[in-house]
């Protein structure tokens, strides 16, 4: 099916802006590959149904707007735990800033940059790089995430072995008011294998991210993401996960600010009696626009799903849900739960849900829901009557609105850490 | 210490009067009571005392220790000692009961200049007036009210008067939905309370609570006015003969 001219003819003009970097006969193969599928689907524009609610264009776009830079002024979050850092200054990696990975020996886990990987002949990575993000093109397309596997210009490759106590900390500094990053990271975790992984920064004026991970049977993956506070950056994040038997894939995203994000997390599950969390929570004040797209596959017996994301917006604030849950043939006993909520702050605010349930097995058991609403006047005078003063018991009913999401935090003190960040956000923007 | 004179209220939203001319007041260290058919305005009293949004104040005034009231924020007059015990608890789920409690307790401490009370000082405090009151440790760490029994919320809402000492305290229906054991919890509770320097509202619509709580004066309250006032014995009377012939009597 040929695409329309328009189409084909805003991807061609991304496309040109872009160099496939030098690689192994692996790597050309996957990127090569991965510009094929990218033609055939052409970039996302806005009429298409999946971009309903979000406008693709400064995306899309050949070259990326710029975005000022933002001196937060508060300590990094993250940064008192003990943690492995590997940092990226606007997309490309920095040695120097980052932790000596060798020096660290660490047992149980290789770290190598994309660049490296891609030079060996052989490298775990092949089985991964551009795999996940092909299998997750169906039955819904995301041509920005094959555009990121065709060009992608650094990344990380992560193996573990063992069970990792260090968080890695992938830390995205944005310096440059015009820098276009795009990063591929590839994280594999054998069997018995468990790895958290955080993520931090606003990482450029535009950022294009993809994180495949393979969780091998018995696994556990955590992923903890605060995206920067940056009010200009715009960041297209993709997240690809195959679950093998008995794994765990846990993801939580804060999100501060930002004209736009759209954060897609795509879960396969491939072995029984695994576990997947998705959680976001997002707080947007003035010119926000942020889009959670999560696509979950049961495609095996016994396996747990939630969703849970919730979105705290005002002044014009714009927050987007799109969520499914698909239940193939065979995937008995699945228990998939999602809900998605909004609380808006004031009239200008607005929430966009679709959510959807796709169920193809009879023993199943999912439950989906979707709210938006104001702040509850009953109990904040009820707060107030007992002294608390009005700002002040509004950031309480916010932080409870968001408690849900906040909750699937597993790790104490990363979860303070992401609610004391809430508790600022909320104390500098009080209505 | 409470002095309400010729208060009117109406709805903000609609043209109905509810309250209409109201005089009160209660002496520090006294027992009020007030009872009334359901719909008179008690309630509402209370909200307006309180500073509930959605009511307008058309005429009168109302004094706290000489201070007026009904100009203060809601969260000024707690810390300037009122406090009210709502007939109807409200839930807030995601907060929990003991946050609730010590934000609320420090938060008036800052308004009135004092220190704020540790969170190991806190514990101790809160546990102390909890045992009295038979609030278990699952109520205290439990989101404020959510899933709890009427009977739970309202010894929630006694627990929350013993911790912060008012100085005015206003009880609307707190017997109602109480079997007699949880009434008598409620009643130690208030009685615990009383002193000199503070004093009590105390709205119902049974008598039963006044058998524990002995009222210094009971007002009835009718049509938005408190059309008699009389002693302990009033409410009484009121069990015996129930409103009717008041009402026609002063009618
Ligand atoms: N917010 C409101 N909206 C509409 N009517 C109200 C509102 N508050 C009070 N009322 C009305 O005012 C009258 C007094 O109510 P209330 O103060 O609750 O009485 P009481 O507590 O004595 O039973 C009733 O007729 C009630 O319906
Ligand atoms: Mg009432």
């Amino acid at each position: 099916m040929a695409l329309p001219q328009v189409k084909s003819d805003a991807t061609e003009a991304r496309v040109a802006a872009l160099a496939m970097p030098d690689g192994a006969a692996w790597a050309q193969t996957a990127r090569t590959e991965a510009l094929a599928r990218l033609r055939a689907m052409g970039l996302p524009a806005r009429r298409d149904e999946y971009w309903k609610y979000t406008r693709p264009d400064t995306l899309t776009d050949a070259a990326a707007p710029p975005a000022a830079t933002f001196d937060p002024r508060e300590t990094p979050v993250f940064d008192t735990l003990d943690r492995i850092k590997i940092v990226f200054v606007d997309g490309v990696f920095d040695a120097e800033a980052s932790d000596d990975i060798l020096a660290l020996k660490l047992k149980g886990i290789a770290i190598v940059r994309l660049s490296d990987a891609e030079r060996f002949d052989l490298h775990w990575s092949k089985d991964i790089y551009g795999v996940l993000e092909a299998r997750g093109q169906n039955p819904v397309e995301r041509p920005l995430a094959a555009l990121n596997t065709a060009f992608a210009t650094d990344g990380i490759m992560i193996h573990v072995k063992e069970k990792i106590d260090k968080p890695i900390n992938l830390i995205y500094l944005h310096k440059s008011d015009r820098s276009d990053a795009i990063l591929h990271h590839c994280i594999k975790l054998e069997q018995g294998a468990d790895l958290t992984v955080l993520e931090s920064g606003p990482a450029a004026a535009r950022f294009n991210k993809v994180m495949e991970v393979e969780v091998a049977d018995g696994a556990a993956f955590h992923h903890v993401r605060v995206q920067g506070r940056d009010h200009e950056r715009r960041a297209a994040t993709h997240m690809f996960a195959r679950l093998g038997a008995e794994s765990t894939f846990k993801s939580f995203t804060l999100t501060k600010n930002g004209v736009l994000t759209r954060n897609e997390c795509v879960v396969e599950f491939t072995g029984d009696n695994a576990v997947a969390h998705v959680a976001g929570a997002c707080v947007g004040d003035g010119d926000f626009h942020h889009d959670d797209t999560v696509f979950v596959t049961h495609d095996a017996v016994n396996c747990e799903s939630r969703q849970v994301f919730k979105k705290v917006l005002r002044n014009g604030a714009t927050g987007v849900f799109q969520g499914k849950i698909l239940v193939q043939p065979g995937a008995q006993k699945t228990d998939g739960y999602q809900i998605s909520q909004a609380l808006l702050l004031d009239d200008d605010a607005q929430f966009f849900a679709k959510p959807e349930l796709e169920i193809y097995a009879d023993d199943v058991q999912c439950s989906h829901g979707s709210t938006s609403g104001a702040i509850d006047e009953d109990a904040l005078f009820y707060l107030r009557s007992r002294g608390v003063p009005d700002g002040q018991a509004q950031d309480l009913l916010v932080l409870a609105f968001l408690a849900e999401a906040v909750d699937e935090i597993e790790d104490p003190a990363i979860a303070e850490d992401i609610v004391s960040r809430l508790e600022a956000w909320l104390a500098r923007h009080r209505g | 210490m409470l002095k309400i004179k010729d208060l009117h209220v109406k709805l903000e939203e609609e043209d109905k009067q509810i309250l209409k001319g109201v005089d009160l007041d209660v002496k520090a260290g006294e027992v009020h009571a007030i009872m009334g058919p359901n719909g008179s305005g008690k309630s509402t009293l209370s909200y307006v005392l309180s500073g509930r949004d959605g009511y307008e104040v058309t005429q009168g005034a109302a004094t706290l220790e000489g201070e007026d009231v009904l100009e203060m924020e809601p969260e000024e007059r707690a810390a300037a000692g009122l406090f009210l015990a709502f007939q109807y608890p409200v839930e807030i789920p995601g907060v929990g009961n003991m946050t609730f409690l010590r934000t609320a307790l420090n938060a008036q401490r800052k308004a009135r200049g004092e220190d704020e009370v540790s969170a190991a000082d806190f514990l101790k405090l809160i546990r102390a007036k909890a045992k009295e009151l038979k609030i278990d440790a699952d109520m205290l760490k439990r989101p404020v009210n959510v899933g709890f029994s009427g009977g739970e919320k309202k010894r929630n809402e006694i627990l929350q008067m013993a911790l912060l000492e008012p100085k005015m305290c206003i009880l609307d229906e707190t017997d109602s939905g109480l079997d007699v054991d949880a009434m008598k919890l409620v009643a130690g509770g208030v009685n615990a309370l009383r002193d000199a320097g503070r004093a009590f509202l105390v709205i119902t619509h049974y008598q039963r609570l006044l058998d524990h709580i002995v009222p210094d004066f009971v007002h009835i309250m009718a049509n938005g006015r408190i059309v008699k006032t009389g002693g302990a014995d009033l409410a009484l009377e009121v069990e015996r003969n129930g409103y009717a012939d008041i009402l026609n009597e002063v009618a």
